[in-house]
């Protein structure tokens, strides 16, 4: 069959780009391994010693543990919103990139709970909450949101799989070892694609599709209502669901368009990965970049313009120049603005710059995470009167440095493995039969 | 009418005999020492006089802290109150030490606070002696995701540490700062623990002023009440209708009342149990709450001071 062979060539043709780990690829994996072991050492001193490791005290209570799960949690949006999305729209486009945007979303899923635990000072009472657990508390919902959108997520990358899996499974020109050939065989599930085996395949997509969007609004909301549900300054707000909502698909489509340029450049994917799929990210980039800075002028001219005592005091702190004022302007005014003439202006929009953008905005978005969770906590109803500067204003230890860059090691390397076992371009979705016309299309 | 008084008799003399067996059985349980082996293993405990006592673990079985479900219904037809009379208060301190030296909190951690307030700067500043407010919708006990802080019959908010995961949402959401988390292994007695002593407290669990309700079953204020030397605390039962600070007793209502006392930061719905009565007429200047501090106190005020002057709150 024509349609077989075209595809296992593309398979190998993808494959071949993953082949033995250059010396470059080692080192970086050495590199990640170290950072882990580092964390590993760093996890292991808050648990024999406590969280007095960390930089948490009596006020600020959570640190810069919440800022990274809100962090992945943000970044995972890229498989579910964007991927989601462009599904349901029937985005001819979105096919060489939906892989890619799948696995951050899994990866991310995977590692952002663990910050939260991170957080919690009695991980041997973690069974109170299935056993005790009350629906009144936003973590309860967080826990149910969480749980579900990871499967969810873990069902729409492995749908998504199948297809290839069952290539894989066929494939001859490859030296893919017995017990590997025999994960592929389960995982393809009897999967020959006969017309009835494509239909429900087909739909189960559309439908986890249009399941995952709405599961990862929740998870977001639930997140950010985590905060809003408190009457704290800078926190009790109603525009705080949707605006972390937006924050999120703006740093998921950032982190997306990073993770292609990588494998572009290092991996030599220029073929599929192409110049239109970076400025048509970069213009949903530039779209979400005017919605976020829309909601964030919004939500801090209404709480100027209202001056009520305690929110002013926050306010304040972060348009202070001498408090958080600069990182407050990096990332509110110059994280939308950069990006957005970056990837806007026509004559200076290239591959480069796009990417480029998408880091200014990661990094506004973690750093305005930061100054979501840490300045409120640093200014509590009744002003702190403390002598220990510690328990005054919150400062990053080094284990919490350490497990932060151990999380961002664990999703390099995650990358780094998976995708030796699946193909990061989907070989069936490129190649398709078309089933009106009788011939084999090779979409891109 | 007759008919159901005489069934109503009846009723509550069976209940009556019930219980007098049943109390009887468990006082023979009780005293029936002899079948008690005694293990050698001894533990530390708070007798009714407050004093710490060893007691053998094999000796333990008639006097167990009261069952979970007890301690988590509260006192029925109580609703315990505090009245703090602003006026006298000169941040003597002694509620500060005597709380942290009854619950064997080590020094810094503080369950009860005095915070130097200014309402605004043409106002004077005034002392502001703080338990926890065991708020009638209280934000901590709405997001506790395991129910390990929980509200009683009785007006209290108390922590069960042996449940409490320690996530620290209770402490992010409390507006008034009343919680506080152990960092470090602290360093109490191993004396039985039950919500309302919140003695020994736990390494990464959440603690804060309990109201002591132990106290008040052996008939006794709450420490800090008793150690102000200004009779600043006011402690009672609002259903009772009474408040006392051990040597002045008031009708709740009345005082409240006459003396326009106000709940602070009433405004953010919580409905506090904790009243104010406004510093009016005062004892002291504050000025003499400054004399004898040790440095360390004092630089606290002069953080918080720099505050006032900076935000003018």
């Amino acid at each position: 069959m024509e349609y077989q062979k075209i595809a296992q060539n593309k398979l190998e043709e993808i494959f071949s780009h993953f082949g033995k780990p250059s010396g470059k690829e080692k080192i970086l994996f050495v590199l990640f391994g170290l950072v882990c072991i580092g964390a590993l050492y760093a996890l292991y001193t808050q648990i024999v010693e406590g969280h007095i490791v960390t930089g948490m005290r009596d006020n600020v209570v959570w640190g810069i543990y919440i800022v990274n799960f809100i962090f992945f949690i943000g970044i995972s949006y890229a498989g579910a919103m964007i991927s989601g999305i462009l599904h349901l729209l029937h985005v001819e486009w979105r096919k060489p990139i939906i892989r890619i945007a799948e696995m951050i979303t899994v990866i991310s899923t995977m590692i952002g709970p663990v910050y939260i635990l991170l957080c919690v000072g009695r991980l041997d009472r973690l069974q109170n909450i299935p056993l005790h657990g009350r629906i009144q508390s936003p973590i309860t919902w967080d826990v149910m949101a969480i749980t579900t959108y990871l499967s969810g997520s873990i069902l729409f990358l492995y749908l998504a799989l199948v297809r290839d899996y069952a290539l894989m499974r066929d494939n001859e020109g490859m030296k893919i070892p017995n017990w590997r050939r025999n994960i592929y065989r389960k995982l393809a599930a009897s999967y020959y694609g006969l017309p009835e085996q494509k239909k429900l395949l087909d739909r189960a997509l559309t439908i986890m599709s249009a399941i995952i969007i709405p599961l990862a609004v929740i998870v977001h909301s639930v997140l950010a209502w985590i905060f809003g549900m408190t009457i704290r300054p800078g926190w009790h707000s109603t525009i705080f669901a949707p605006y972390f909502v937006i924050a999120a698909v703006y740093s998921g489509t950032a982190v997306l368009i990073i993770a292609m340029w990588i494998f572009r450049k290092y991996y030599h994917l220029e073929e599929y990965l192409q110049e239109k799929h970076f400025k048509y990210l970069g213009i949903i980039l530039l779209v979400l970049a005017g919605i976020y800075g829309y909601f964030t002028f919004s939500e801090y001219l209404t709480v100027w313009y209202g001056s009520e005592s305690w929110e002013l005091e926050v306010v304040y702190k972060l348009f202070d120049m001498n408090s958080y004022g600069p990182w407050f302007y990096f990332a509110a005014v110059g994280g939308v603005l950069f990006p957005m003439i970056l990837a806007g202006v026509p004559f200076i929009r290239n591959i480069n710059t796009i990417t480029i953008a998408s880091v200014i905005a990661v990094a506004g978005m973690w750093i305005k995470r930061y100054l979501i969770v840490v300045p409120t906590l640093e200014t509590p109803l009744l002003p702190i009167q403390d002598t220990r500067p510690e328990y005054v204003n919150y400062s990053i230890t080094w284990v919490e440095w350490f497990l932060t860059f151990g999380g961002v090691a664990v999703f390099f390397l995650f990358f780094m493995i998976f995708i030796r076992f699946m193909p990061i371009i989907p070989v069936a979705d490129i190649v398709e039969v078309n089933d009106h016309e009788d011939f084999i299309t090779e979409k891109l | 009418m007759k008919k159901n008084s005489r069934r109503d008799f009846l009723v509550k003399g069976a209940t009556a005999a019930v219980g007098t067996v049943l109390a009887g059985g468990l006082l023979s349980m009780c005293t029936k020492k002899d079948d008690l082996e005694a293990t050698g293993e001894k533990v530390k405990l708070l007798d009714t006089n407050g004093n710490l006592v060893e007691v053998d673990k094999g000796h333990m079985l008639c006097c167990s802290a009261p069952g979970s479900k007890e301690v988590r219904k509260g006192m029925p037809g109580r609703h315990f109150v505090m009245v703090i009379d602003l006026s006298r208060c000169r941040n003597a301190r002694r509620c500060v030490d005597a709380c942290n030296s009854m619950h064997y909190l080590p020094p810094h951690h503080e369950w009860l606070k005095v915070f130097l307030m200014q309402d605004s700067e043409d106002t004077s500043s005034y002392w502001f002696p703080k338990p926890c407010f065991h708020c009638d919708t209280p934000a901590c006990v709405n997001v506790c995701p395991v129910g390990a802080t929980f509200k009683r019959e009785d007006g209290l908010v108390l922590i069960d540490n042996e449940r409490c995961i320690g996530c620290k949402f209770c402490m992010a959401a409390c507006p008034y700062s009343s919680r506080v988390f152990n960092w470090d292994e602290p360093k109490s007695p191993n004396a039985v623990y039950s919500p309302e002593s919140s003695v020994p407290q736990r390494v990464g669990t959440v603690g804060k002023c309990d109201f002591c309700p132990d106290f008040f079953k052996r008939g006794e204020l709450p420490d800090c009440v008793m150690a102000c030397p200004n009779g600043v605390f006011f402690y009672g039962d609002k259903n009772e209708d009474v408040v006392t600070n051990g040597i002045e007793s008031f009708r709740f209502s009345e005082l409240v009342k006459n003396k326009s006392a106000f709940r602070y930061m009433e405004e953010l719905g919580t409905r506090p149990s904790v009243y104010y009565l406004p510093p009016v007429d005062r004892l002291y200047p504050v000025e003499k709450g400054f004399e004898d501090m040790p440095e360390e106190t004092r630089k606290a005020y002069e953080v918080r001071r720099a505050h006032i002057k900076k935000f003018n709150v």
